[in-house]
């Protein structure tokens, strides 16, 4: 794995690592949604053109993560504000959001995803089965999290993460890779 | 007196509601052959392979002895055997002898043993057989997709064989989710267990948790309290409402007709976080267990309920007007004869659009539903404007569910303790996609054997069906007019 884990970075993937799993979960209203807007505006983040380009793959998932991957995607969240945006083939994308435990039959697949997208390529994997499996740890079908097959910049936990946690991350994504030298 | 109802009539294990009779091979043959049975599931065990299987009459369980590996194929007769067949090799190693197909299908040679469900399953020797696609004519071109195939979408791979423009034939091969969910669930509590039913499939969280909720409490003849069930159904039509609305607007964008989603997007982020507001989850997983539900609606969330409920079905008119153009442009795309759905005995959403009279809140005794007038909304035309209506059609009746539900909730405990039996049951519960059924067997209070059947075991052969036929420009449409979920056949 790269050195690009530098502090933005790492300060993000703590906050998300070391979140609670339960508890209660803050509301995502429009209020929180214009938060965030105002927080990338104010960091200058949108001015300076660095969207991301985000490509989702599930090797594992039960679905649930997805649904809540197309919540954001929808109009209610409307990434296209944050210059966040989707893209369909990993050879696009800046940012691989990984979804499921890794089964090991899909294990090759994940592994030949990644390596097609372009350098520096994120990865973030999104829901406690990501993390380390979640509930399917330990069965003969399954590899674990994605930290098995690929190196993990970021994680959200959840099960699965609400599409403001989900947005949350993204957007600490957004600010570390506007902070990266160069 | 049909063959069924002879069998129905003899001794058997009791599997509540029901028995469930061991049968010769040659009964179990005869009862493949006998045209008016559907075969709506079939698993396996140490030694033996069961199936559930409907007539207008009834339901019956039944089984047959595994006996040097193998038990008699029901393929040949019922192409919805195919699938389970392949399963019940792949899972617990019995072979089904004259089967139509005898390819894997969950397992891609990735895993260190083989048969996993087996009573001893024998370590892997050598590698899987690769994945192969079977053309009916070698002069057609092939289009591969998957196993990961873009968008946000669930790993499957499928071969499109053309002919110019046209799909000649489709091919499937799933199982890259398979996570051994039967095996996890193993040795756990039902309580403990139910926590997986709830993940097979994230979009029919709530439908897999009811039906497996329902197997464990017939199997300790146990019912749940009716506020329990009232509020089960609530969190069930919440579900079908947030799946339709996704699948609508999925079918809008693969049918080019955007706009058309748009509305559904909103709404379904409004009832999601209104079920939030209510039940503490948007997907509402683990809300419903075994004996009752988890927690009770909370005070404020009935009104926000009513709220989301409120908005939509003001909305629902201008909705089913953004379709009209959206169901021309679906006209004559992906048909599924009535022959084709019935042969396959596939529900849901789609069976209903192919003439089937399939759904399971109106079986017998199915509380509270029996006390809800569930409308049967049946299309004849089976192609994806049909699959569109029929969603329509349901997402009305599924808000005025929630409305009387909620209105006539009844006061009370939320949960029976369920005590720590031994025995067998079944447990039902109609999904967004269609009819779900799970079996387990309890052994002092811990799953001695489970299954979870998706609809779309019964689904997936009729979309393939379906496309022969289709235009390839159509793929897209007519794949999303079926909606499928890989995750719930895979297990
Ligand atoms: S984290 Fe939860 S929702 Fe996401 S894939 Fe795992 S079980 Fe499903």
């Amino acid at each position: 794995m790269s050195d690009r884990v530098l502090s933005p970075w790492h300060s993000a993937w703590r906050h998300l690592r070391d979140r609670p799993a339960a508890g209660p979960i803050p509301p995502v209203d429009e209020a929180g949604i214009r938060d965030l807007a105002a927080r990338l505006d104010a960091a200058g983040i949108r001015r300076l053109g660095r969207g991301l380009a985000l490509h989702a793959l599930d090797p594992g998932s039960c679905g649930g993560c997805e649904l809540e991957l197309r919540a954001i995607r929808d109009v209610a969240y409307d990434l296209a504000r944050f210059g966040l945006r989707f893209v369909d083939s990993p050879r696009q994308a800046d940012v691989l959001l990984v979804t499921g435990p890794v089964t090991r039959t899909l294990q090759p697949a994940l592994q030949r995803a990644w390596e097609a997208a372009p350098d520096p390529r994120f990865v973030v994997a999104i829901g406690d089965c990501a993390i380390d499996g979640g509930v399917f740890k330990g069965s003969y079908a399954v590899a674990g999290g994605v930290d098995t097959t690929l190196p993990v910049d970021l994680v959200i936990r959840g099960c699965p993460p609400t599409p403001g946690e989900v947005l949350e991350g993204l957007l600490m994504l957004l600010e570390a890779n506007a902070a990266r030298p160069g | 007196m049909s063959l069924a109802a002879a069998i129905r009539a003899t001794p058997g294990i009791p599997c509540r509601p029901w028995l469930r009779h061991v049968l010769s091979p040659e009964q179990w043959r005869a009862l493949g052959a006998e045209p008016n049975l559907a075969l709506l599931a079939m698993w396996g065990d140490s030694h033996a392979v069961h199936a559930l299987l409907r007539e207008p009459a009834g339901m019956l369980a039944v089984t047959v002895t595994v006996a040097d590996g193998r038990y008699p194929a029901l393929s040949p007769w019922r192409p919805g055997a195919r699938l389970f067949e392949r399963a019940i090799h792949d899972l617990w190693g019995h072979a089904a002898t004259d089967a139509t197909d005898e390819r894997p299908w969950l397992d891609h040679g990735r895993w260190d043993v083989t048969a996993p469900l087996a009573a001893r399953p024998p370590s892997r020797i050598g590698a899987a057989p690769p994945v192969t696609f079977l053309a009916a004519d070698e002069t057609l071109d092939q289009v591969p997709i998957g196993p990961f195939a873009g968008g946000i979408a669930e790993a499957g791979q499928f071969r499109l064989f053309t002919r110019g423009p046209e799909i000649v034939q489709m091919e499937s091969r799933l199982g890259y989710l398979h996570k051994g969910i039967p095996a996890l669930m193993r040795g756990k509590s039902p309580r403990a267990a139910s926590r997986f039913a709830a993940r097979l499939a994230g979009d029919a969280s709530v439908a897999h948790s009811i039906a497996f909720a329902r197997a464990a409490e017939a199997a300790c003849d146990t019912p749940p309290p009716p506020r329990a069930l009232a509020l089960r159904a609530v969190m069930a039509e919440l579900e079908r409402i947030a799946s339709h609305l996704a699948d609508i607007d999925a079918l809008a964008q693969a049918g080019g007709a955007p706009l058309a989603g748009t509305p559904c997007q909103r709404h379904r982020e409004a009832i999601l976080r209104a079920a939030q507001r209510g039940f503490s989850h948007r997907l509402m997983m683990d809300s419903v267990v075994p004996g009752g539900i988890a927690t009770d609606l909370a005070a404020d969330g009935e009104d926000a309920l009513r709220i989301a409920i409120a908005a939509l079905g003001h909305e629902l008119p201008a909705i089913a007007r953004l379709c009209e153009v959206l169901a021309r442009r679906l006209d004559g795309v992906a048909v599924a004869t009535p022959i084709a759905a019935a042969a396959l005995a596939t529900g849901g959403p789609a069976g209903r659009a192919s003439g089937a009279d399939s759904d399971l809140r109106r079986s017998p005794g199915y509380r509270p539903y029996q006390d809800l007038n569930v409308s049967p909304v049946r299309e004849q035309a089976g192609d994806a404007a049909a699959r569109l209506l029929v969603l329509l059609a349901e997402l009305r009746d599924s808000a005025r569910m929630v409305r009387t539900l909620l209105a006539e909730l009844p006061d009370g405990e939320i949960i029976a303790a369920l005590p720590q039996a031994s025995g067998e049951g079944f447990g039902w519960a109609e999904g967004p996609r269609g009819d779900i059924w799970t079996w387990l067997r309890l052994d002092g209070g811990q799953i001695a054997n489970v299954f979870l059947r998706d609809p779309g075991w019964l689904t997936l052969p009729l979309l393939e069906a379906a496309m022969a036929g289709t235009d390839l420009s159509d793929w897209a449409a007519g794949r999303a007019s079926f909606g499928l979920s890989h995750a719930g056949m895979d297990l």
